[in-house]
């Protein structure tokens, strides 16, 4: 098969270009985010640069293949082997605190106590759904202005869609500053949604019954202690929003050659596109490229004969046995780069890198490397 | 159909009490196709049983090469001896609209809330309240009997259930335990009220006999760890596990004593080159260099996929197979799923 015009995503390019501040790795749920993340940053930690790699995983599987007890809300450093140009650190994304810290950073002690205390806060920053990519982008947004990194690597939060990574910060951004919040949040006796016309009273009915007084008390002492403290959630969304549209940002896309994770990065890519976003590259993990060799001539179909001619005399199971995993192999393959051919053909110009899959997943360091040299050599031609 | 205790005993609760399957497991595992592949073996010889998707991926559609299903409960699958697939599309928006107007008759209200933001507010930021509407749609389906229209306490309780079985179509283990536990979810939110009474309700079917958690695994390290992880988080909430469904399982091509060799780098390339000799392939000697590393990649992996299922035996629940289809799944490919399913004693 020809594979469509296809252009190498070069990972050494984009981590040695001191231009790349930030590597954003997002994709759908299982397809490796987390361990691309981690080889990036590793990568580009050994060819020279100050690197720290967020990740958002509450797996904690980046802890455990750096070979960290834990990791918290700060960047802990990560011992790489004598020769390495330059420095890694690690950090898992604590989404409460670091909601805590902007409370305190933006307000006096007295205010920031009273914030801390809401019990409206408290489940705000602990289980609004957004509030993990809020923070994540809030605290990418720390990291860079900071000025201690060359290069931030993040892994983007597990989430239904990709595209949860840009669009809940917004949607909770919104929500904190919009109608709903102020109207929830008005005495009761104002009125001042009386431009909502037909249903109203229904609504203020059923809400309160809804929710309960409590609820909107909580809210209401959040919204006013709040209000003083902050320019606004949304603009704060978007501001980290914008720092994603800048040159030095690079999305990696991540795969694997399964339809369901394909037509996520596809969409994902798509985005990005209408968001001018940059995009880097997509990255395939878990292929089954073909050796080169004789073997990669020998077609399945043709395989599958020979073991058939075989089987019919039983007189050699073993070339048999190796014919027929030869032809599933081909046919696992063919079926891999229908699938980014597919991709590419609809996306032209997405350069692509291919991790071929490991017997064994990676649990440490050098794992991380292996994954990092693939990444840096990968073609996926054949 | 005969209730004997001839057969094989049905595996993870899968007939006894349990009518709500849900189905879970590391995403790319295939739990869609599981999933569909259950509800179709539990409508064999003559069930009537419902397939709930909540994750808005329109994955049954796609599975089904279709295009995207509405909102409703529609038929989509005939079972060879009677037995119906319905099939459900849940949306967390819909489902709530719908059940404003059902518990507060407001159809208007729904209009108003949705131009405030509440609509969006409740199935896209609020903790838990997306997920107490998605499983609330499938316990209510649980729970309906026939002759009702939508409400399951508006039939006698004496009337046979409408559904015999609803599977669904989960969020994957990372997300389940969250998902399910949804009372808790809501309590940030919610600590009385209807929202409240509501979440108690879908709790009390998933907490009780009738509901089974599943999970679909692969012969490989994460997905069987996730696998592990997950049944203990289940079993924490004190929720009943059912069966580990191990999916896309290749069949053995080699015999112990070659897997043994070529597992070590030892496979006979004379032999090997004198087979593809008679098979009149051309430069048989190089090709069976290629090869003999083909075996040795398949052997280690062999190796490694017996770990790891020895490893997801040691859990203690019935473990049943689901072979790896060429050319991916379709319908043709789901009948041969269902009835592995069934033949391993899968059945209401």
């Amino acid at each position: 098969m020809t594979p469509a015009a296809q252009e190498r995503l070069d990972a050494d390019a984009l981590v040695d270009d001191p231009g790349t501040r930030i590597i954003v790795c997002c994709g759908a749920g299982g397809v490796g985010k987390t361990t691309t993340a981690a080889a990036l940053g590793l990568r580009a930690a050994e060819r020279g640069r100050r690197t720290v790699v967020i990740t958002v995983d509450p797996a904690r599987r980046l802890a455990q293949s750096l070979g960290l007890e834990s990791l918290d809300n700060t960047p802990r450093p990560v011992p790489l082997s004598e020769g390495a140009a330059g420095s890694m650190h690690a950090m898992m994304l604590d989404m409460k605190r670091t909601f805590d810290e902007v409370v305190e950073q933006h307000a006096d002690p007295d205010r920031a106590r009273q914030i801390l205390a809401n019990p409206f806060y408290q489940t705000l920053s602990t289980s609004f759904s957004g509030t993990q990519e809020y923070m994540a982008m809030e605290k990418l947004g720390q990291l860079r202005q900071s000025g201690d990194w060359d290069l931030i690597v993040v892994d983007t939060p597990p989430s239904r869609s990709a595209l949860d990574f840009l669009d809940a910060p917004k949607r909770l951004g919104r929500f904190l500053d919009g109608r709903l919040i102020r109207f929830l949040s008005a005495p009761a006796s104002t009125g001042a949604f009386r431009l909502l016309g037909a249903g109203f009273n229904l609504v203020t009915s059923a809400i309160g019954r809804i929710v309960g007084a409590q609820l909107l008390d909580d809210l209401r002492s959040f919204v006013s202690a709040f209000d003083t403290v902050f320019g606004g959630f949304q603009e704060r969304a978007e501001r980290t929003y914008r720092l994603l549209r800048t040159p030095g940002t690079a999305f990696v896309v991540v795969a694997v050659p399964d339809t369901d994770a394909m037509r996520e990065a596809s969409y994902f890519v798509d985005r990005l596109a209408t968001d001018a976003m940059p995009l880097a590259g997509l990255v395939v993990n878990r292929t089954h490229p073909l050796p080169e060799g004789p073997a990669a001539a020998l077609g399945a179909r043709e395989a599958v004969a020979a073991a058939e001619s075989l089987g019919r005399s039983d007189s050699h199971p073993l070339a048999s046995a190796a014919l027929r995993l030869h032809a599933e192999r081909v046919r696992t393959r063919e079926r891999e780069c229908r699938l980014r051919d597919a991709l590419l053909s609809s996306h032209g110009g997405v350069r692509v890198a291919e991790v071929a899959a490991l017997p064994e997943d990676v649990h440490d360091l050098a794992g991380l490397r292996g994954i990092g040299e693939a990444l840096a050599s990968a073609s996926g031609d054949r | 159909m005969s209730e004997g205790e001839d057969g094989p005993q049905p595996p993870g609760g899968a007939r006894a009490k349990a009518r709500l399957h849900i189905v879970t497991g590391k995403g790319g595992t295939g739990k869609t196709t599981v999933a569909a592949a259950l509800a179709q073996a539990l409508a064999s010889g003559g069930g009537r049983v419902l397939l709930v998707e909540v994750e808005g991926r329109q994955g049954v559609a796609t599975l089904l090469g279709g295009p995207p299903l509405p909102y409703e409960e529609r038929e989509m699958v005939s079972v060879p001896g009677g037995g119906t697939v319905c099939v459900l599309a849940a949306d967390a928006e819909a489902a709530l609209l719908e059940y404003l107007e059902m518990f507060y008759g407001m159809r208007r209200a729904g209009q108003a809330l949705n131009r405030l933001g509440a609509v969006d507010f409740a199935t896209t930021i609020a903790p838990g309240l997306r997920d107490v509407l998605l499983t609330g749609k499938a316990t209510e389906a649980v729970r309906r009997r026939r002759g009702s229209r939508r409400r399951a306490s508006d039939a006698s309780p004496k009337a046979p259930f409408h559904y015999d079985a609803v599977v669904m179509d989960a969020p994957p283990t990372g997300r389940i335990a969250r998902f399910l536990n949804v009372n808790s979810e809501v309590a940030g939110l919610a600590r009385v009220g209807p929202v409240r009474n509501h979440a108690d309700r879908v709790m009390e079917v998933i907490r009780s006999e009738q509901t089974r958690v599943h999970f679909v695994s692969l012969l490989e390290e994460m997905p069987a760890q996730e696998t592990r992880d997950g049944i203990a988080e289940i079993l924490g909430l004190g929720l009943r596990v059912g069966m580990v469904l191990v999916n896309m399982v290749r069949p053995p091509l080699l015999d112990e004593a070659d897997l043994a060799a070529a597992a070590e780098g030892d496979t006979d390339p004379d032999a090997l080159s004198a087979g593809l000799e008679e098979a009149r392939l051309e430069a048989p000697g190089e090709l069976a260099a290629a090869l003999a590393g083909e075996v040795r990649a398949h052997a280690l992996r062999v190796r490694l996929e017996r770990r790891v299922r020895s490893g997801l035996e040691e859990l203690g629940r019935p473990l049943l197979e689901l072979p790896l289809l060429e050319g991916g799944v379709d319908r043709a490919a789901l009948d041969v799923l269902a009835r592995r399913l069934a033949e391993q004693g899968v059945r209401r």
